[in-house]
């Protein structure tokens, strides 16, 4: 029912890559962690707590991106029956839940000195959990459903279940009184946050998703192999 | 173009995401009152009757409101409309100051008074440096 691909051709490719991704990787993020520790100024309130953001926003944003591209996949492969679509999308979901898990994290440290407690159920710190949530959801689900066919379908139903929440996570903080700030970078009006700390916050996000394109094809190539395994030279 | 089959579910899809979407919206619009983690003194202002349970109210803590006497902090909460007087015994974050964002814990005695059980700073949205802040001051 679903269509076929080649596994073979897109290994040939995918086997190889990981090296070159993982060497950039290292050469982002060392730029990104120098900018971040060492050379970004202290912020005017919070002093040196300010370098925990250069973790916590982009791991945020990772996860939500990997999420809301996880659903995208899941609802295109669905309507027009791509397995390799689902194989991505499976794939992706690990690195998303480990960012999603270090931005609630590093969030609960940065909150203990900024705002005075480790943890608060305001609407973007609790909907960040139920993203979180999400993730673990539609990763048991693919253990739990052995059948291919059946694990497609429930995982579909996980993600659109799971993108209603991701505008909520984005808005929660403009809609409602929330202990969480604001997003301090708009696209259309000029971001609160200063030049000299948006360049390692960019660097970093970069170094993370980068790391998750790593994991991806990591994930993505013992997927390949699977296939391979079971003597079918196509899904 | 595409098959009758490609057609119908896609058309499944968008039930499946126009239903739960309106759903979600009508279940968080109903819920809104335990979503707000924190009153502002005008909401405060207006209800009509003074709750027994432990609240939230948040604001701008007012310029020169800060008094302290012995352990008891004093300080006026405001969101520049309304105000409202805060009591609270204990120790305050760090970023607890005149003129920046506060989330208070407790109850409330009347629409002018607060006794605090925990005190929270709120952090707002901008960031840089020191000299910059200096620098902006300077204008």
């Amino acid at each position: 029912m679903f269509k076929y691909f080649e596994p073979n051709k897109i290994f040939s490719i995918t086997s190889k890559a990981p090296k070159y991704v993982l060497f950039l990787f290292i050469i982002i993020l060392s730029i990104g962690l120098t900018e971040a520790l060492i050379l970004s100024p202290e912020d005017y309130k919070q002093s040196h707590s300010v370098r925990i953001m250069y973790v916590h926003v982009p791991a945020a944003w990772i996860s939500l991106g990997i999420f809301s591209v996880i659903t995208f996949l899941s609802i295109v492969g669905y309507i027009f029956k791509i397995r390799n679509f689902f194989l991505i999308a499976k794939s992706l979901a690990p690195s998303g839940l480990v960012f999603n898990i270090i931005a609630l994290v590093t969030g609960s440290i940065w909150g203990k000195p900024t705002w005075g407690t480790w943890w608060a159920w305001d609407a973007r710190i609790t909907s960040m959990l139920i993203l979180a949530l999400f993730y673990i959801m539609y990763l048991v689900a693919w253990r739990i459903f052995e059948d291919n066919d059946k694990a497609f379908k429930v995982t579909s139903i996980i993600t659109i279940l799971g993108i209603i929440n991701v505008p909520i996570i984005k808005y929660s903080v403009d809609w409602w009184n929330t202990l969480h700030q604001p997003a301090s970078i708009n696209i259309l009006s000029k971001s609160s946050i200063h030049i000299s700390m948006l360049f390692p916050l960019m660097t970093m996000t970069a170094a993370f998703a980068l790391f998750s394109l790593l994991i991806f094809l990591m994930k993505y190539n013992t997927e390949l192999i699977k296939i391979k395994n079971k003597g079918l030279d196509r899904l | 173009m595409y098959g009758r089959k490609v057609k119908l579910r896609f058309f499944f899809i968008l039930l499946i995401i126009t239903t739960l979407t309106l759903s979600v919206f009508l279940l968080v619009k109903s819920l809104e009152e335990n979503v707000i983690f924190f009153k502002s003194p005008t909401e405060i202002k207006t209800l009509s009757e003074i709750d027994k349970k432990k609240i939230r109210i948040g604001g701008m803590v007012k310029k020169d409101s800060i008094t302290m006497i012995s352990k008891e902090i004093k300080f006026i909460v405001t969101d520049f409309k309304n105000e409202i007087n805060v009591v609270y015994s204990g120790v305050v974050p760090n970023l607890f100051a005149e003129e920046k964002g506060v989330v208070a814990e407790g109850y409330l005695k009347d629409k002018n008074f607060f006794l605090a059980t925990k005190i929270l700073a709120k952090h707002d949205e901008n960031y840089m440096p020191p000299e910059v802040k200096a620098a902006l001051e300077e204008k």
